[in-house]
């Protein structure tokens, strides 16, 4: 891999429900170990961005490559379906808002890490255990609830679950819809931490999707600010943050509650 | 598969079917077009060992679950010339078999029988025969739910693409599952099952003890789901192989005791409760094989008069409820 080659290079990429355009024309381009965060209200076309570049949605327009590791920079709609998921589940991960579309909620913690294991082929089933215990330790879960379901969890559990989940692989890149949505502030803060310093200790690249600017601000390198599908402004996160320059940002940025 | 086999499948009960048994009904009950539709697909499950085949299938006489879609399977394959054995639970004469072995009796007008070796068809729910099968025979099974994914995936589509993308972690979940919970593998029946390393297959809800017989079977396997609509099947001498880990290999069923009446070693078999106060024997749950052996002179320890049986099942020591 060339160093200065991105990880991910996403190039005019658009889409639209019928008439309605979800996001359009959005060009970046995501270095190893960068995260990136989205930000912008509700209904701006984030999540849509989101589906797009994790190969689980079309884009009417536009083109995503990624480098892959035996071929380098791919566009990931010219892959097969197969190949497709197979991205997904090895070299990807994708943390849902609701851990309820993440996880299977009925199958044991340990099972739910697992899983991603012995989709690729793991077949010893001490191994996948205590790999599974391991990764448990790691998103600070209590390993006396590897056999629990995560229907049995709290939120914040769930949540940890579901990153464990998807790091067991050793994922590359991890999509991230709203990690912290639905948390209170206090299960909030420990995820964020936790996150950070996954992100650091593995070299992450992420892609983060929030409308909170706290948690933009302690994950993201980089942020993208979008607005009505369309992307406003980029730029690191302390300058988009401290000296907003577009309309919709400097609003966006008075908008926080001061405690 | 043999070629004669094929051939079977695709032309028997053409030559039979201008004659009626039952006034007003044809030859097997479904009409012919219904019966060359079936064989069609059955033709596909047997070109693509273990893939479920979709197939338009009928009202039968009889409730969901009750077998229609082994008896759709059995009245498409089966002529004038077929010897018809039905077995539910490895036995011949509780009401499942003796019902669906006099509907065809009356319907097709063929020899129905009791010995494994005489049939050409054996129509099956939950068991595989202990006697060994030929080549010349067919083993149709009753099928309640041919999707093996689908207590983990609720998603047809998502499991159509789990089957077509040879995606089976997720089998292997429900293993890893039990083993978490109960230490061992704790499935006992439809034990999942790769067929011909390609797909995932649920051998329907035979015991895990007869995985193994499936493995290299010398008969053709034909699976019917009714309510479900799907036919799959395993051609003669086709790899099968039962799901496991290597740290906690496959392993069938065993008891400490042998069967009660014939003092068979190595079938599968059934507990039957004797009285409210503990009282027990495990007998072979297929009924031919075990009178078989009986014939032959084997004997089990319960073996010989009613009342000697209870005694010895019960002990000495108890009072004797007339038996």
């Amino acid at each position: 891999m060339n160093a200065m080659s991105p990880l991910l290079r996403v190039h005019n990429l658009s889409h639209a429900f019928g008439s309605l355009l979800a996001c359009s024309d959005v060009s970046f381009e995501l270095h190893s170990g960068e995260v990136l965060g989205v930000v912008g209200e509700s209904g701006s076309g984030k999540t849509t961005l989101l589906n797009c570049l994790s190969a689980r949605l079309v884009p009417t327009n536009g083109i995503v490559e990624y480098d892959l590791r035996d071929r380098g920079l791919t566009d990931i709609y010219s892959l097969s379906e197969p190949e497709r998921r197979f991205l997904l589940r090895t070299d990807w991960g994708v943390v849902m808002q609701n851990p309820r579309d993440g996880l299977r909620m009925s199958i044991s913690a340990g099972g739910n890490v697992g899983e991603r294991l012995m989709a690729v082929g793991a077949r010893h089933y001490g191994e996948i255990r205590g790999t599974a215990e391991e990764w448990l330790e790691k998103v600070e879960m209590d390993l006396g609830r590897i056999d629990d379901a995560p229907k049995h969890f709290s939120g914040g559990m769930q949540q940890r679950l579901q990153i464990a989940r998807n790091l067991v692989t050793k994922p590359r890149l991890v999509f991230m819809d709203e990690p912290t949505g639905g948390l209170d502030v206090s299960v909030q803060a420990r995820l964020l931490d936790l996150l950070r310093g996954l992100v650091r200790e593995l070299k992450l690249s992420a892609i983060i999707v929030t409308h909170d600017l706290a948690v933009a601000r302690l994950l993201a390198d980089r942020l993208m600010v979008m607005k009505d599908g369309k992307v406003v402004e980029t730029g690191l996160t302390d300058q988009v943050l401290d000296d907003p320059h577009h309309p919709y940002t400097q609003l966006l940025v008075s908008s926080v509650l001061q405690v | 598969m043999t070629g004669t086999q094929t051939a079977a499948v695709a032309e028997t009960a053409a030559p039979a079917a201008a004659e009626t048994t039952e006034d007003g009904y044809n030859f097997a009950y479904l009409d012919e077009q219904t019966k060359r539709m079936i064989r069609r697909c059955i033709l596909k499950a047997v070109a693509v060992p273990g893939y479920q085949v979709p197939f338009g299938g009928r009202e039968m006489p009889l409730p969901y679950g009750w077998g229609t879609g082994g008896m759709q399977v059995t009245a498409s394959i089966i002529g004038a010339n077929d010897t018809l054995k039905v077995i539910d639970q490895g036995a011949d004469d509780t009401t499942n078999a003796v019902n669906i072995r006099r509907f065809f009796a009356r319907t097709a007008d063929v020899e129905t029988t009791e010995t494994t070796g005489e049939a050409s068809i054996i129509q099956t729910r939950h068991r595989v025969p202990e006697d060994p099968m030929t080549e010349d025979q067919i083993l149709v099974l009753q099928v309640p739910q041919p999707e093996p994914l689908r207590s983990l995936e609720p998603r047809e589509i998502e499991c159509r693409k789990m089957h077509a993308y040879k995606e089976y972690g997720l089998m292997q979940v429900s293993l890893y599952e039990d083993i978490a919970r109960f230490g061992e593998i704790a499935t006992s029946y439809s034990y999942p099952v790769m067929v011909n390393d390609r797909y995932l297959m649920s051998p329907t809800p035979i015991p895990k003890f007869d995985n193994p017989k499936l493995d290299s079977y010398p008969a053709l396997q034909l699976y019917g789901a009714g309510r479900e609509k799907r036919i799959y099947a395993i051609p003669p001498y086709t790899k099968v192989k039962s799901l496991d880990f290597d740290d906690h290999p496959f392993q069938v069923q065993q008891w400490e005791e042998n069967c009660a009446l014939c003092g068979a070693e190595d079938t599968f078999l059934d507990e039957v409760i004797l009285d409210d106060r503990g009282g027990k024997m495990y007998v072979c749950s297929d009924s031919h094989y075990c009178a078989r052996r009986r014939a032959e002179g084997h004997s089990g320890k319960l073996s010989g008069s009613a009342a000697a049986a209870y005694a010895a099942a019960v002990g000495a020591d108890q009072p004797e409820k007339g038996a």
